[in-house]
This record gives C-alpha cells, sequence and structure tokens, in this order.
C-alpha cells in the first residue's frame, strides 16, 4: 500500500504554522485566542516533528514531542494562571490596555 | 488512484486546517477553544496515520482532557467584553494573510523542491502487528534522555506550585481557623475570673 510522502505532511504542517501567524495578527487583543494560537504552531511543530521521526526511523523525535506537550502543558497552565491574576487586577484582558509598564 | 492512506491523509487534512482556521476567525473564544480541541483529535489521528500510537493518545489524554479544559475554565470564568477585543479584527487582516501567505508559499517552495519527496525520503516499512511504540518509547525515555525526563517532570512541579501560587489569593472576608494558635491557646486566655461582691 502506498503511504503518504514526507513533504505532504511538512506542507500540512506548513499551512497550519502560517493559520496560526494569521490568528496572532487578528486577534492582537485577546489574551486568550493568542495563547490558542501558539498552541496551534507548537502542535504544527510537534507534526513535523513525528513526521520526521517516523521517516528516519529514529525514535528520538518522538521522545522531544513528548517534552515540547509537556513544557506546552507548563507554558498553558501558567500563562492562564498570569491571565486570570491580570483579569482580577484590571477587570480586562485587552492587550491595548495593558500598558502599565509604559513599554 | 488514491491508496486508504491518501485519503484517509486528505480527509484528516482538511478537517485539521478548517479547524484551525475556525480558531483563528471565530468571534466566540468558547468556540475557537472547542474548535482547538477538534484539531488537536484530528491531528492525533494523524499521528496514529504516522504510527505515533502513544504520543496520540497522549495528546488526546493530556491536551484535550487537561489543557483544553483548562482554557475552556478559564474563558467562561473570565467575564470578557468581547465587542471591544473585537474591534479592528479586520484592521490587520491585510497585513495578517500577506505574512502568512508568504510564509507558506516560501516554505511550500523548500518542501516540495524534491529533498523532502519521495526520492530521498523513502517510506518506512510498516511495522510488525506486535511492535509497541510504547514500549520502544519507554526504553528510550528510561535510558538516554533519564535526566531529560526528569528535568521534565521538575519543570511540571514547578508549574504546578507557579500556577497556584500566582492565582491564590487570601480573601480578607473569609473566617478559617488557625489550629495552630487553636493549640497553643492557654486557659488565661479564655477565661477571666472576676472577684466582686456578692449583692445583699
Amino acid at each position: 500500500m502506498e503511504t503518504v510522502p514526507l513533504h505532504y505532511y511538512l506542507i500540512l504542517a506548513a499551512i497550519l504554522f502560517s493559520i496560526s501567524v494569521m490568528g496572532i495578527f487578528l486577534n492582537r487583543k485577546n489574551v486568550v485566542i493568542l495563547l490558542m494560537c501558539i498552541e496551534l504552531m507548537l502542535l504544527a511543530v510537534n507534526i513535523n516533528f513525528v513526521a520526521f521521526s517516523n521517516y528516519l526511523g529514529d525514535l528520538s523525535g518522538q521522545v522531544f514531542v513528548f517534552f515540547i506537550l509537556t513544557v506546552a502543558a507548563a507554558e498553558a497552565a501558567i500563562g492562564l494562571a498570569i491571565l486570570i491574576v491580570l483579569f482580577r487586577n484590571r477587570q480586562t484582558i485587552n492587550v491595548e490596555e495593558l500598558d502599565a509598564l509604559k513599554g | 488512484m488514491m491508496s486508504f492512506q491518501h485519503i484517509v491523509f486528505f480527509a484528516f487534512s482538511a478537517i485539521l486546517v478548517f479547524a484551525a482556521t475556525m480558531v483563528v476567525t471565530i468571534r466566540n473564544p468558547v468556540k475557537a477553544a472547542l474548535y482547538l480541541v477538534l484539531s488537536f483529535f484530528t491531528a492525533a489521528a494523524l499521528w496514529i496515520l504516522l504510527q505515533a500510537e502513544f504520543l496520540a493518545i497522549i495528546l488526546v489524554l493530556v491536551y484535550v482532557g487537561a489543557v483544553m479544559v483548562l482554557f475552556l475554565f478559564v474563558v467562561m470564568m473570565l467575564d470578557v467584553n468581547l465587542a471591544r477585543l473585537r474591534e479592528g479584527f479586520g484592521e490587520y487582516l491585510a497585513i495578517g494573510l500577506l505574512v502568512a501567505v508568504l510564509l507558506l508559499l516560501e516554505m511550500i517552495l523548500i518542501l516540495s523542491s524534491g529533498d523532502f519527496g519521495t526520492a530521498h525520503m523513502t517510506a518506512p516499512a510498516a511495522l510488525a502487528a506486535d511492535e509497541s511504540n510504547t514500549r520502544a518509547l519507554g526504553i528510550l525515555l528510561y535510558t538516554d534522555y533519564l535526566y531529560t525526563f526528569e528535568i521534565a517532570g521538575l519543570v511540571l512541579l514547578v508549574a504546578i506550585v507557579a500556577a497556584i501560587a500566582l492565582a491564590m489569593r487570601k480573601r480578607k472576608d473569609t473566617k478559617f481557623q488557625d489550629p495552630s494558635k487553636q493549640v497553643r491557646v492557654n486557659r488565661d486566655d479564655r477565661v477571666r475570673i472576676v472577684k466582686m461582691k456578692s449583692g445583699k
């Protein structure tokens, strides 16, 4: 049975990555959606890792995905905790109103 | 003639791209989170097609089961003004689309140049029916990547502590018991003997 060529998976991951880049442009005010776009980007990268791992016959790629998932879970937990504290103090998650640091 | 694997791949890819597009364009953050769940599910299906069963299950259990539920909790807990957050949604649509399309074209140009095609990257042989992806991954994790594995555990511990420390707050108006104070209390703190003359 003919399997799907590697570059199909890579192009799919590229499409996914581009969509999330566009999402960051579109939803630049809503921090929750920005975090979701970052999760999508990580998913795109993980698809690349898994595809290469399968085609090169090397399981190290899957170990990498394992660690990326770990770090992404930690990032999501801390990011959402920061978001809750932010909302509690400022009653907003609009990026444009978060200018207290005058950066 | 497309093989069965091609059909499965294209079907799940279409669902994945659709779900990702909905995540970034939909108005309601709750629905965006639900579409993100859909995209993780379809990605897990694609990973099974790539013979990475353990990671596919982990993606469903950890991501859909834990992280996305966390997202949904937070989205539903925050009472945000959606209209204000959507202001200027289309303002950066043109530039965002331009950047995304350019990025995509460049990546497709490189990826379809032939270096990653069937000539260089031959498809791997299908694994035996009793081949265990979980077992192979476990052996690798507990030998070559043992220290990395422990650091990953440490990262999760730090994340737990940080998330709790950030989100916990002491409310001033709630009443609570302090057991150490209760244990340390003396008789003199509680009882006061007042000497007074008895009335006649």
